[in-house]
């Protein structure tokens, strides 16, 4: 490995690459993931809103790099692509804090 | 901000937009030439059509001086087309099968002959004028603001670049206010019945990507733009043309400033559609500069890269046979309006 670092932004062109070591499961992949993206009961415009607070909420620089281009692409105001970063950070947020619940509920229980 | 040709900048040279163009990532074979793709697709040489549209360049002078121009156009460019070489464009656009005259410049309103020319056009019979306006023209001097009812008494389809239906990205590709009067000027047309239903007043707006990045999908963004301006201006319009930045000219001094220049580049290339060589414009119309020379389209004019029909090269020395021939001159920037679903000035072309 000649990376200095786990991720190389180069590595998201090759990212058709992964078909050439299973082929058959690459290209059930590619085809299923350009079907996902279509304009459907969802426009394209919406899912890459959708795709985009997702690459946030899982962390995935790749993603971040492919979904911005795509919005910007798309015609998505800067405005919206921030809301959608809000969202995902939101339901992150939510999904730390809403175990507070949990937390309450023990502390009730081991308590006087 | 000034043209690059006012700073002198390095690439306001032909020769060094060139340079750009043809090393790089094309030097060492790592992507294919747009010639070579060319003939991968068994489409090169590259052929004329039936020559429809003549799209003359009144000159490069313009009120705006827009990030992406590639005519580096603006206030500090004098170059304009004179009445002498006007009337040979009439002299051929009289004897010839031409539909369509698209006039373009800078802002091809500030010529001065401007009016004289579109009234002698007119009646040459031509079918369509197209004048390709910035819009902010027709606030920027009280001896403009009647422009709207000039095209309007002359049916002229009026053709506008709005980069989005938003303030924040059309004032930063096309300067500080832009928007706010691009937006009364669209009212203005609207109120004399431009882009209404049934009146047959055309108003059409070009998007261009205000950033390194390809348009997307034409319709959709028709959609948005007409549902945001309806809904916030009560502006409505015809079709909306999705225009790809070509890198030349000043797009290609933001792209090599901003370090996009090869992944823009190599964009284009990955996206390059042997579907969308059919309908280029460069297939069906020759573009005119302001001193009467002839190229395949306004962006091989502004990288002066004439028609190759030796002898026939002006306007003065019209010979359509030679034209009919010729093959159509291309370079690397030619995979601006091969990408995605292609770009003309009259839109996708796939």
């Amino acid at each position: 490995m000649s990376s200095k670092t786990y991720y190389d932004p180069a590595d998201l062109k090759k990212f058709g690459d992964i078909s050439e070591w299973n082929e058959k499961l690459g290209t059930k992949f590619f085809d299923w993931y350009d079907e996902v993206f279509k304009d459907g009961a969802l426009t394209a415009r919406e899912k890459s809103l959708i795709a985009l607070a997702v690459s946030h909420a899982i962390q995935c620089p790749y993603c971040i790099d492919a979904y911005t281009s795509d919005t910007l692409k798309k015609g998505c105001s800067e405005e919206e692509m921030m809301e959608a970063v809000h969202v995902a950070g939101a339901i992150r947020g939510g999904a730390s804090l809403v175990h507070g619940v949990q937390m309450m509920n023990k502390a009730k229980k081991l308590s006087m | 901000m000034k043209s690059l040709h006012a700073r002198k900048h390095d690439l306001a040279s032909v020769d060094n937009q060139l340079k750009f163009l043809n090393n790089g990532i094309f030097e060492n074979g790592k992507l294919d030439s747009f010639e070579k793709q060319l003939l991968k697709s068994g489409r090169w040489p590259l052929k004329p059509t039936e020559l429809e549209i003549f799209q003359i360049n009144l000159g490069y002078m313009c009120n705006q001086t827009c990030k992406h121009c590639h005519v580096d156009a603006g206030p500090d460019r004098k170059e304009i087309m004179t009445r002498d070489t006007m009337q040979l464009c009439l002299d051929v656009l009289r004897n010839t099968q031409v539909h369509t005259l698209d006039l373009t410049g800078g802002a091809p309103e500030m010529n001065p002959d401007f009016r004289w020319f579109v009234e002698e056009a007119v009646k040459t019979g031509v079918e369509e004028i197209i004048v390709r306006s910035n819009l902010t023209i027709i606030l920027a001097n009280p001896k403009y603001h009647d422009l709207p009812d000039f095209f309007k008494k002359h049916k002229i389809r009026v053709v506008s670049s709005l980069p989005y239906y938003k303030k924040s990205k059309t004032d930063r590709q096309r300067g500080d206010g832009v928007f706010d009067k691009s937006i009364r000027a669209l009212t203005m047309l609207n109120e004399l019945g431009y882009g209404k239903p049934e009146t047959g007043l055309v108003l059409d707006l070009v998007y261009n990507p205000s950033g390194a990045f390809l348009p997307g999908d034409q319709l959709s963004l028709e959609n948005d733009f007409k549902k945001s301006l309806l809904a916030e201006f009560e502006i409505t319009f015809n079709h909306l043309f999705t225009i790809t930045n070509l890198p030349i000219s000043r797009f290609l001094e933001y792209l090599v400033a901003s370090e996009n220049y090869e992944d823009y580049m190599e964009s284009l290339v990955m996206a390059f559609n042997p579907l969308t060589v059919d309908g280029l414009m460069c297939r069906n119309t020759i573009s005119i500069d302001w001193k009467g020379f002839l190229y395949d389209c306004d962006f091989n004019q502004m990288l002066e890269i004439k028609v190759a029909a030796k002898g026939s090269e002006h306007i003065s020395a019209w010979n359509i046979d030679a034209l009919a021939k010729r093959n159509i001159m291309t370079n690397q920037h030619c995979f601006g309006c091969t990408a995605g679903a292609g770009s003309s000035c009259q839109g996708t072309t796939a």
